[in-house]
């Protein structure tokens, strides 16, 4: 299969933390089923800050979870900090690239992870520097205006 | 591991027989068919034969046929042949939203150049509406461009109607058909249907890559799009594709001599397929009639999961399929015709095309069943909609 590394086919067929946290500390969920990939991350936070579980449920195409699948292994066992300076850039750097259609697909991996920790930091009334700026209201679902940004959610709504 | 190609509407192996008469053209009868001693003669003699060949299998004479490179070039050649030779009568072409992206971005390059064109809608199994047709020709109107079949879904579109409410309102206006799904799959008679044009390609009849044909009725005026030589009755220059031709002739024949037997053999295992499908798996559906549709046909949704994920699974298991169009795969853009449809863009991005032929057995299609069904299932566990959760 010529479209994707092996390392990119790996986390698609044997995708890592895939599932659902059990009342989490943060869920987000980023995407929209209308643009073709919705990823919903829920992650724990230890008091130290330090993210001890991350798992991911994702509707999309093979690199879509093969990013989420990644994204996931890359913030366990890093503080919140830390994973918010992880890049949709590394992302793609762990997976051995991407191709250039697909490069969305680790940017909504990288957006996924900010909507959690968003959603941690509000419920625990936190503030951090990687979310600065960081709107998750930007580009508010709107699916009629294109597929480019839509907004967090907590997959409930 | 075992392998089962279900996309044969993408292209055909070709057959042996098909093979072996192409063969001696590589290396034994390779004369330019335009020289004037023995092996370039016999070269012509040859292409003639494949003339015929296609000719008969549609019921059309000889001279009728002129063969292209692919069925993307006799698209081309009709839209830009009949509107160079009609564009002092109008300005206006009728085509559908479901074409071929051969027709579609010929017509937007036609709109560039000055040109209206009306893209009519189709219903929800899949049908043009010859009313709706009819309502859209202007005094304006110079061609309709109407394919046979459609690609994604298998509709086989009432062309002989279609053509009828054409011709009712205005003689001249020159109806094109785009036959390449349809040749060899359903009956094809171009006197009995009235089509000015149609295009026609061999690698989805069990013929090679590379040779297309463009029928023409006798009497039917448009200018040439390849220029040069004097090939084909100097109407479509270029040195003849020898051998891709010598193939498309015998896969023609085989094709007429067969067509009862290979319409029967891919409806029985395509419906089949689609049963077993609906049956094992839930929250799936087939898009389009089941009626008047290709034979091999079967375009499925799978809700809650997304159309690539399943193709590569499939493919790990050695089961081609496409997902939607196989040009689209590179592309994010959801299918055109499945949009026009009417099928929710969520539900677009899970359909999965599956394309059955002559080589495809009942024990291929068990196996893909087994295989499908548990992909499915494992999609649906990572996926973050489900029927519970919701879209």
């Amino acid at each position: 299969m010529a479209i994707y590394n092996d390392k990119v086919m790996d986390h698609f067929m044997n995708p890592r933390n895939v599932g659902e946290i059990e009342n989490p500390d943060g869920i987000g969920t980023y995407g929209s089923p209308v643009c073709g990939d919705m990823m919903q991350i829920t992650i724990n936070v230890d008091d130290n800050d330090v993210i001890t579980d991350a798992k991911f449920k994702t509707f999309g195409c093979g690199s879509a979870i093969a990013s989420s699948s990644m994204a996931t292994e890359m913030i366990i066992g890093k503080t919140v900090d830390e994973a918010l300076a992880v890049t949709n850039n590394e992302i793609i750097d762990e997976l051995g690239g991407l191709p250039a259609v697909k490069i969305h697909c680790s940017v909504l991996a990288d957006h996924a992870i900010k909507c959690a920790i968003y959603d941690y930091a509000e419920k625990n009334g936190k503030t951090y520097k990687g979310l600065e700026g960081f709107d998750p209201d930007a580009d508010d679902d709107d699916e009629e205006a294109g597929c480019d940004g839509p907004a967090c959610g907590t997959g409930n709504e | 591991m075992r392998q089962v190609y279900m996309d044969y509407s993408a292209t055909t192996p070709v057959k042996k027989e098909v093979l072996d008469e192409m063969v001696p053209f590589f290396t034994e009868h390779y004369g330019n068919p335009s020289s004037l001693y023995t092996i370039g003669q016999e070269s012509k003699e040859a292409i003639s034969k494949a003339r015929q060949r296609v000719a008969s299998l549609i019921g059309a004479d000889e001279k009728e046929i002129f063969f292209t490179a692919c069925g993307t070039e006799s698209d081309n050649w009709a839209l830009f042949g009949v509107t160079d030779v009609k564009k002092k009568k109008g300005n206006h072409i009728i085509t559908t939203k479901i074409e071929h992206h051969a027709i579609l971005h010929s017509c937007q390059f036609l709109e560039k150049h000055g040109f209206d064109v009306t893209y009519l809608d189709i219903d929800d199994q899949g049908f043009v509406d010859p009313e709706e047709l009819k309502a859209a020709i202007t005094d304006q109107t110079i061609m309709v461009s109407i394919m046979m079949v459609n690609n994604e879904i298998g509709t086989i579109e009432p062309i002989k109607e279609l053509v009828k409410v054409t011709k009712e309102k205005n003689k001249d206006i020159i109806f094109h058909t785009d036959a390449v799904q349809g040749l060899g799959n359903v009956p094809i008679d171009v006197k009995d249907l009235g089509v000015d044009l149609m295009s026609m390609s061999a690698h989805k009849i069990y013929g090679p890559k590379g040779t297309g044909a463009l029928y023409v009725r006798r009497g039917v005026r448009l200018s040439n799009y390849i220029h040069g030589g004097a090939q084909e009755n100097k109407h479509r220059a270029g040195t003849e594709n020898l051998a891709g031709i010598v193939g498309f002739g015998k896969a023609a024949e085989i094709a007429e001599q067969t067509l009862d037997e290979h319409i029967k053999h891919s409806s029985s295992l395509r419906d089949y397929f689609v049963q077993q499908v609906l049956e094992k798996i839930p929250d799936t559906y087939v898009n389009g009639t089941m009626e008047k549709r290709h034979p091999g046909n079967a375009n499925i949704t799978f809700k809650y999961i997304e159309g690539e994920s399943i193709l590569l699974l499939l493919d790990s298991k050695g089961i081609y399929v496409s997902t939607g169009s196989a040009c689209s795969s590179a592309s994010l853009t959801p299918s055109h015709v499945l949009t026009a449809l009417g099928v929710p863009v969520e539900m677009i991005h899970g359909t999965v095309r599956f394309s059955i032929g002559d080589f495809t057995t009942k024990e291929d299609l068990d196996y893909v069943i087994g295989e499908l069904t548990e992909i499915v299932k494992k999609l649906r566990e990572i996926s973050s909609v489900s029927e519970k959760k919701g879209w």
